[in-house]
Formats: structure tokens, C-alpha cells, sequence
């Protein structure tokens, strides 16, 4: 069962000796995506609440971004997903992306549409 | 003339069985599958929860108000527990790699000791949601809630905290007990009866001028943008009009935090992630006896530790989401 990992993360930037100093730098770094997610959350600097991309407010992307890098490198390193054959791993990855991306597309275009229709349309909710 | 010229051999050919084109075994690739279909569903859940969340966008609850609590802290902490749990299931994550690693190592007493921390980083985690879930269902604060289910809070004008029914509700002696099986209706139980009646609540904020209600609506603009909005004193006597019963912590019906969605999601979705933590503390503790038993030093491959693995990551993976979505956004 010997086989060889890929020892390297951020493209080649960081190499690392052994398997087990690349698992302690995933987890370093990892703490560090958490502990800046946290301290976002906790100070939320009004120009990141306050200014919008797409709708939705910059803070809520950085969140979103920040957690997309953690889920990556979760599934690269520790799930082996790095070790993987290339059509192995784009089975994994891509099928939920593709259907995730769908189905959070059309939900949350009708829940828009709904508060629309409770905010302007002639239903009484809020009494 | 490439394409139609057949030269391969027996080994080689793509119909004649025994290709492995994933590079990966029957057992691992099922768990992948699994894995996937399971990915599948939680985004199911939190699809769905962000639906919600965008039909009421103006008065979702604020998730920085709702978990402040520390276990033997008393004060305002928003996130700090749930960055700790955060921490802590990351951290079981990284000892399950470390026993995989070992493992393909066939390092027997290395691979016991990381399973070994990989289940108590476990039931801390679950240990910890238990608690969480405990402070959330007691509540701290109350709530009155209106005809319409909506959620009205009481605010302190003077120190600008929330105000807690105990602190302003008066005491109207009054015969109203709870209904139990035992002394009424024998098919029929309350099973809850809040600490304080809506009349009691209501002559409180009336004897209290320092009172004031805080409704659901987030403010859309102005200074105070981002915050529930507060009724003026006035405001406050003609809204209480509007309630219908009082509210104490949360349940699968009422919820003093806000919207009633809100709570069933947290306990529909951190259930549902909880489950798979048990689940996966439970297989972690039969992998473990089984790699105290030398089954897979017989065997002659740790790849079971590995599947198992593949499952703990993925717990660890969905928390990720769960902790952005419900905590941080």
C-alpha cells in the first residue's frame, strides 16, 4: 500500500518533506482561514457589511470564498483527493458542484421572488 | 488506418476485465459514492434553508445575537464556542489523516493511538453540540409572539441590553397550571407552559417606562443599518397589543430568536450533521477495536482506516459549510 503522495500545496509554492509535515501545514493553515473567518465575524468592518457585489453583502463572499478554500483543501489533503487519478477525482468534485450550483440558482432566485411578492404584494404577514 | 488496426493484447484490452482506470478499490470507491449522494443531501438542506432565509431576508434572526454563550462563562461571547468547535473537529480530522498515514505506514500501535484521539476530538464535538442545543432550547431572554407568529423582543431604553422577562414581567397571582396527564385530560399534556402569561408581561411593560420592543425587521439604511429595528415608547404600548403568547427559548413550534424556520433548520441541519458525527464516532470505535485486534496487520493493509477516514473528513467538510452558513453569514 505504499504509494507516493504529492507533497506539495499552493501550487508547488510550499513543499513539504514527509506526509505527516504536510498534514500539520494543512492544519496550520486551516486555523488560520478559521481564526480570520471568526475575527470577521466578530468585528464586521462596516465597509464589507456595507458595500454589495452581485447582490449579496462583500463580507458574506469573503465568508463563502474563504470556506470553498477550506472544503478544497480538506478534500485534497486529507481526503487524498491530491493522490487521486485525475477522472476519480472530477467525478467527485464536479458532479455535486454542478448539480449544487443548479439547485442554489433556482431556490434562491424563487425565495427572491417570494419576498418580492410578500413585500410589495397585497399579502399581510408581518402583524 | 490507426483507429481500426486492433494491437493490443490480452493484458491490454479495455473489454477483457481486470482494468482498474480509477486506480482505486471497490470498497473505497463506494465510500466516494456514498460520500457524494450524502454531499447531495446537505446541500439539499442548506439549499433550502437559504431559501428560506431570502423569503425573510428582512427578519432573519442575527446569528451573533442568538449563540453568545460559553460553557462556565457568563457574558456576551458570539462565536467564540462554535470557532472552538470548529477548531476541535478540524483538529480530529488531522489525527484521522495521521492514522491513515501511519497505517500505510503499518505502524500498529501509532495508527491505535491517533484513532484513539480521533474518537475523543469526537465526543467533545458531539458533547459540545449537546450543549449548544441545550442553551438554545432553554433560550435567555423571552419573547412575546404576535397573531401573525411574528417575534416581538424587549430592550432595555437605559443600558441599551435586551431586557429579559424575569427582569420586568409582574407577578399577578393567578390559578393557571400547567395541564398534566395525571391531574386532567389523561390522553392530553401541555408539556410547556412558559414562566410568565402574556397579561403578566404586558402590565410589566406598562409599569416599566425604561421598556421598549425590538421587532424582527432588520433596518435597511440609516445609521443603525444591519440592526433590528426598536419601537419608540408609544410604539411599544399599541404593539403589545399584537401578542398572542409568550415565548421561552426554542422549539420545533416557537422560537423567541425570530422566525420559527430558523430554529427548525438549526435543528434539522446540526442534528442531521450531529447524526453523522455519533455515526462516525460509533465506526471509529469498531475500527479502532479492530486495529487493537491486529485484523488489519493480518489482513496486511490499513485500508479500512482509510474509508473510515474518508467519512470523518467528510463530517469535518460539511461542518465547514454548516459553520459559514449558519454561523458567519
Amino acid at each position: 500500500m505504499a504509494h507516493a503522495h504529492k507533497l506539495e500545496i499552493f501550487r508547488g509554492l510550499l513543499k513539504f518533506k514527509s506526509n505527516t509535515q504536510k498534514i500539520w501545514g494543512v492544519l496550520i493553515f486551516l486555523t488560520l482561514v478559521t481564526m480570520v473567518e471568526v475575527a470577521f465575524g466578530i468585528l464586521k468592518p462596516r465597509i464589507l457589511t456595507h458595500s454589495y457585489f452581485l447582490g449579496m453583502k462583500v463580507l458574506n463572499w469573503i465568508f463563502i470564498i474563504l470556506t470553498l478554500v477550506k472544503a478544497y483543501y480538506i478534500a485534497w489533503d486529507f481526503m487524498h483527493l491530491r493522490d487521486e487519478k485525475s477522472a476519480l477525482r472530477r467525478a467527485i468534485v464536479w458532479t455535486p458542484i454542478f448539480l449544487v450550483l443548479y439547485l442554489v440558482f433556482i431556490l434562491l432566485f424563487e425565495a427572491d421572488y417570494v419576498y418580492n411578492v410578500y413585500k410589495d404584494g397585497f399579502v399581510k404577514w408581518n402583524f | 488506418m490507426d483507429s481500426t488496426v486492433t494491437t493490443g493484447t490480452a493484458e491490454e484490452n479495455v473489454w477483457g476485465g481486470g482494468n482498474r482506470p480509477l486506480g482505486a478499490s471497490y470498497g473505497k470507491l463506494m465510500m466516494w459514492f456514498f460520500l457524494v449522494s450524502d454531499a447531495l443531501t446537505f446541500s439539499g438542506f442548506l439549499a433550502a434553508y437559504g431559501f428560506s432565509r431570502f423569503k425573510f431576508i428582512e427578519t432573519w434572526p442575527i446569528a451573533d445575537e442568538v449563540f453568545t454563550h460559553v460553557p462556565f462563562f457568563h457574558g456576551n461571547y458570539p462565536m467564540i464556542y462554535v470557532a472552538f468547535m470548529t477548531f476541535i473537529l478540524i483538529m480530529s480530522s488531522v489525527t484521522m489523516v495521521l492514522a491513515v498515514d501511519a497505517g500505510h505506514n503499518m505502524k500498529k500501535n501509532a495508527v491505535i493511538w491517533y484513532m484513539f484521539l480521533t474518537i475523543i476530538g469526537g465526543a467533545i464535538f458531539v458533547g459540545s453540540q449537546a450543549w449548544e442545543w441545550a442553551t438554545f432550547i432553554k433560550g435567555d431572554f423571552g419573547a412575546v409572539e404576535t397573531k401573525g407568529g411574528r417575534i416581538l423582543q424587549f430592550v432595555n431604553a437605559d443600558t441599551g441590553e435586551r431586557a429579559a422577562l424575569r427582569d420586568f414581567a409582574k407577578t399577578i397571582p393567578g390559578e393557571r397550571v400547567e395541564h398534566e396527564r395525571k391531574n386532567g385530560i389523561w390522553y392530553y399534556n401541555e408539556g410547556y407552559m412558559p414562566s410568565y402569561s402574556l397579561e403578566e408581561v404586558t402590565e410589566g411593560l406598562k409599569a416599566n417606562p425604561s421598556i421598549l420592543i425590538r421587532t424582527e425587521a432588520i433596518l435597511q439604511e440609516g445609521e443603525e443599518e444591519g440592526k433590528k429595528t426598536l419601537l419608540t415608547r408609544e410604539q411599544t404600548l399599541e404593539k403589545i397589543n399584537d401578542g398572542k403568547i409568550v415565548v421561552e427559548g426554542a422549539n420545533l413550534e416557537q422560537n423567541e430568536y425570530g422566525s420559527r424556520l430558523f430554529a427548525d433548520f438549526f435543528f434539522f441541519i446540526t442534528g442531521f450533521h450531529g447524526f453523522h458525527v455519533f455515526s462516525g464516532v460509533l465506526i471509529n470505535i469498531i475500527i479502532f477495536f479492530n486495529v487493537i485486534l491486529g485484523t488489519y496487520e493480518r489482513r496486511g493493509h490499513y485500508e479500512m482506516v482509510e474509508k473510515v477516514g474518508l467519512y470523518w473528513h467528510f463530517v469535518d467538510l460539511v461542518w465547514v459549510f454548516v459553520f459559514t452558513f449558519f454561523y458567519l453569514v
